[in-house]
């Protein structure tokens, strides 16, 4: 069983928390996440030019380069945390040049020895695949591709198409950190993606409150939060772990809970 | 479309891609739009009815075809510092007389007759010297649609002119303080509104980069310049110029002029970057000092360092101040077809007041950069040979640079 069939089991949502690399005290503040229930982690990979995101996860990356976080770098906090929780399942999230800067050989194979998971790419669509996928998947790291609310039916076997650990759904059309899409669009969505595939699906964008999570979690197999989690290493600095494991751990509840108050 | 061996202008492939660079490196959000983008404007370019109307928007908008001008003193003054027998002519297409001032407007008639065709009702776009920026307000005023630019705080600052023609022309400006706050930040957010309004919004890209299809079609749009500047050479003196100079930013204006020629085994091509405060320090010249990665859509050569962070860009002429360049001329590099040179902000403020003493025009300072290389090339060629430059834009808006470059309080 990989580390994502543990996390995504079927009884129990899983809660999947963001954030920056190299921003902040990175070791502690995910270790704050796992104590606080954290499933899954995303580990962003800082660039300098994040289009994707809105305007706290911009802030985050300038943060981290503007301490000259490396890739290496980024590479050396998921292999520490990998030691340190060596059950909990590990993403690198971020922007196709960092990634394939030194070959996507070399960073596959660097991802696989740090003990990453799984890469989702913002930038590199199934169109483009050959530019990372191959390397990721002969090395055993998988490709988890987005979907979003514009990719129709014709597209989606292009999207599923050599994807692996999760299907990570954009629930608004946008950038990170902004606006919620409606409960009754989320559902009807994730329907169609899991009648079109075994993988599950965690829906992230725009997720912010446990109430939100709790809301989500009750029609998909995770919940996604970033931004709300970036902003609080951009607040409080070298205190951010203790809020970071707070607000984890009412997501995680809220998360965990979903469906029995729902029933 | 019949497929032409040994022909450089057959380019793109299928994919979108000009060898391996150009592509489509964008999020799957704008993934479905970029292939409707792609059927649309096959089907336009197929379309006569499309094409009338484009050519008749040119012809009585914009003031096309633009003249072709043999400079005739600049020439003499460049023979001055020649051997015997040395000093090539030189020829300009007047592409800075067009309508608002630059090529830039060529781009955007198509682009937004494109848009229109799709139903979309929005437009926005990205400016970093406030020409493209001037030029989408433009259409966007002549055709009635709500425009928004983006231009980054810094190019706001330095370009106040343009910045009011967009307001006059009914552009809402939104200035970008993210990053360096200048044309690649100014890009970003044009991306990231694009894909929150994808329904209804149409992105005009400035240049001829960004994913594909837009390379190829800013490239067609722009290839007018070409293709009268062909013309109009073989109607005035019968033959074809050894040598076209263009000034590279993204890479509109220059691929404008040579994709007609490219074909042209006789004609010797050569772009012309920014090199800043010097190669060795901060530059423009993606080509000269960048390498090949992934960015805004594409994969081309881009100024970053060892762990593909994107670099800061620096030129005196906010419309080259660009880490990137087009894709098909990062493709035209890689196989020798066209040369690529670089000119500083020091020769290109010399080539700009050089133009304007012996011509009596002046030039923007994106241009001013293919006239500094003509500097030094023409001396190098024969008297009976002939250097065709794009003079892109005129300088109206670069006065209050160049004034304080010189140390001239206005
Ligand atoms: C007059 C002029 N020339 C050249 C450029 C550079 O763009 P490109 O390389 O796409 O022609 C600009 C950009 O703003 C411009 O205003």
């Amino acid at each position: 069983m990989s580390r994502f069939d543990t996390a995504f089991s079927t009884d129990r949502p899983a809660l999947v928390c963001f954030l920056t690399a190299g921003d902040g005290d990175t070791a502690s503040n995910l270790d704050a996440l796992v104590a606080g229930g954290a499933d899954v982690i995303e580990l962003g990979m800082p660039f300098t030019d994040p289009m994707a995101d809105g305007p706290a996860i911009q802030a985050a990356n300038l943060r981290s380069l503007g301490k000259g976080t490396t890739t290496r770098d980024v590479l050396l906090i998921a292999r520490e945390f990998r030691a340190r929780h060596p059950e909990v399942p590990l993403v690198l999230m971020g922007y196709a040049n960092p990634m394939v800067r030194r070959g996507p050989e070399w960073f596959a194979a660097e991802a696989a020895g740090a003990g990453v998971d799984g890469v989702i790419c913002v930038d590199i669509p199934p169109e483009e695949d050959p530019e990372l996928g191959p390397a990721l998947r002969d090395n055993g790291v998988a490709l988890i591709r987005l979907a979003t609310p514009t990719s129709d039916a014709a597209r989606l076997p292009a999207v599923l198409e050599g994807s692996g650990g999760f299907l990570y759904y954009v629930s608004v059309a946008g950038i990170t950190g902004k606006q919620q899409a409606a409960l009754g669009s989320i559902q009807q969505a994730v329907d169609r993606l899991k009648a079109a595939t075994d993988l599950p699906v965690a829906v992230g964008f725009g997720v912010r409150t446990p109430e939100q999570a709790a809301t989500i979690a009750r029609v998909a197999d995770g919940v996604v939060v970033g931004s709300a989690l970036v902003e609080l290493v951009g607040q409080h600095g070298d205190a951010a772990p203790r809020h970071l494991q707070d607000l984890t751990r009412q997501l995680a509840e809220a998360v965990h809970t979903s469906r029995k108050v729902a029933a | 479309m019949n497929q032409q061996p040994n022909s450089y202008r057959t380019g793109p492939d299928e994919r979108g891609h000009f060898g391996q660079f150009g592509g489509r490196y964008v999020a799957e959000t704008l993934m479905p739009l970029i292939l409707e983008l792609e059927r649309e404007y096959r089907r336009a370019k197929n379309d006569p009815a499309f094409q009338a109307q484009f050519d008749d928007l040119l012809e009585h908008y914009v003031g096309r075809p633009s003249p072709l001008y043999y400079a005739e003193r600049l020439t003499d003054a460049l023979r001055e510092n020649a051997d015997d027998g040395m000093g090539a002519q030189i020829w300009f297409k007047r592409d800075e007389l067009n309508h608002t001032g630059a090529h830039k407007i060529n781009n955007c008639v198509g682009q937004i007759l494109l848009a229109m065709r799709m139903g979309k009702t929005r437009i926005i776009a990205e400016t970093g010297a406030g020409q493209h920026g001037v030029a989408t307000a433009t259409v966007c005023a002549r055709f009635g649609l709500p425009c928004v630019i983006y231009m980054g705080a810094t190019d706001v600052a330095r370009q106040q002119p343009n910045v009011f023609r967009m307001k006059l022309l009914g552009a809402e400006v939104i200035p970008v303080t993210s990053g360096a706050a200048t044309l690649k930040d100014a890009m970003n957010e044009g991306l990231r509104d694009w894909v929150a309004n994808v329904h209804d919004t149409f992105y005009i890209i400035g240049t001829a980069a960004g994913p594909h299809p837009y390379p190829e079609l800013v490239r067609d749009f722009q290839s007018v310049i070409g293709k009268e500047a062909r013309a109009q050479m073989l109607d005035r003196i019968d033959r074809l110029p050894d040598l076209l100079v263009a000034a590279i930013g993204g890479g509109s204006n220059a691929i404008g002029l040579f994709h007609p020629f490219l074909d042209d085994p006789d004609v010797k091509m050569l772009g012309v970057e920014a090199a800043g405060h010097g190669l060795d320090k901060q530059h423009a010249a993606s080509l000269a000092g960048g390498s090949p990665g992934i960015l805004h859509g594409n994969k081309t050569y881009l100024l970053q360092d060892e762990d593909g962070q994107i670099a800061e860009a620096h030129s005196i002429s906010a419309g080259l101040d660009y880490p990137g360049i087009g894709p098909e001329h990062a493709w035209l590099k890689e196989i020798g077809r066209v040369e690529y040179t670089s000119a500083t902000d020091e020769d290109a403020l010399k080539a700009f007041q050089l133009l304007c003493q012996t011509e009596g025009i002046i030039p923007a300072l994106e241009p001013s950069h293919a006239i500094a290389a003509i500097v030094e090339r023409a001396r190098e060629m024969p008297r009976d040979s002939i250097i065709l430059a794009n003079l892109c834009g005129r300088g109206d808006k670069d006065i209050f640079t160049v004034a304080e470059a010189l140390g001239v309080q206005l």
